[in-house]
């Protein structure tokens, strides 16, 4: 038992509590708040694959920028204090268990049948140095620009559909 | 210390989110689980990137475009959410219905 692999089993347990709570839970704050843990362990998990900016990156965005544009979601409109489940059946639920539990069951038959037993990459090879020099020196500098005029055009669209319409 | 275990804890928190975009009532909640589905394709990129065919930090790359994409879309999710809010009244998904046949919903 290596502490790698013990600080692997801490966060998972921690990134899929919270989303399990995330379903569990009935007030819609408490979801949030929950699905914002998860994305803490999440940002641990990078921190133990050597990414260290993308870490960050994930705690600054998800963790802080997402869950509180979320929040404002929630706060900005009304909802039911307690989210009830569909009225309409527990058809609907039970349906989207077994469609959630089947592809689950796919997915980890597909990953358990492949040979996936490749050696770790040198730990040399993960600085953010490293980073920057491949973002920018081999071809990724045009999708890199084309992400600013995205968030821009995104900044734009959603103060614009978020405004209030003028009564006339 | 294997992907596999990565790479199924990510196919976990898929199964998850996409259980909760199926079932949720409340449309942001729906848009949070969309980002959880998001953060478990994020995982994959990050452990192929060091136990993957060849090693590199593109993983890394990968995954910081995914999260800039992700941001903008939670962005225009919430400002659309916001627009239909003030248009019906109500932040249920299923209760979002303009789309459907006329002669559907007098049934």
């Amino acid at each position: 038992m290596t502490g790698e692999f013990f600080a692997f089993f801490i966060l998972a347990i921690c990134a899929i509590g919270g989303a399990v709570f995330m379903i569990h839970f009935d007030r819609v704050m408490h979801m949030a708040l929950s699905l914002a843990f998860t994305f803490f362990a999440i940002a641990g998990l990078f921190f133990l694959l050597d990414a260290e900016f993308v870490a960050v990156i994930q705690i600054l965005i998800y963790a802080g920028a997402v869950s509180i544009l979320m929040l404002f979601g929630i706060m900005l409109t009304k909802h039911q204090e307690k989210e009830q489940t569909f009225t309409r059946t527990k058809l609907h639920q039970w349906l989207s268990f077994l469609f959630a539990l089947g592809f689950l069951a796919i997915l980890m038959s597909v990953i358990y049948l492949a040979p996936f037993t490749l050696p770790a990459g040198d730990q040399s090879l993960y600085s953010v140095n490293k980073l920057a020099e491949q973002l920018f020196k081999s071809g990724y500098v045009l999708p890199f620009e084309l992400t600013s005029l995205l968030l821009l055009v995104a900044l734009i669209g959603s103060i614009i559909l978020a405004k209030k319409e003028e009564k006339e | 210390m294997q992907i596999t275990s990565y790479l199924a804890l990510a196919a976990i928190l898929f199964s998850i989110g996409l259980y909760g975009v199926l079932s949720k009532r409340n449309a942001v909640i729906v848009l949070f689980s969309i980002e959880l589905m998001l953060n478990a394709v994020n995982i994959n990129l990050v452990a192929f990137s060091k136990y993957g065919l060849n090693p590199s930090v593109t993983g890394h790359i990968f995954s910081l475009f995914t999260i800039t994409v992700a941001a903008a879309e939670a962005a225009v999710g919430i400002a659309i959410l916001l627009a239909l809010y003030r248009l019906r009244g109500t932040s249920n998904v299923d209760e979002y219905d303009s789309l459907k046949d006329e002669s559907d919903l007098q049934k």
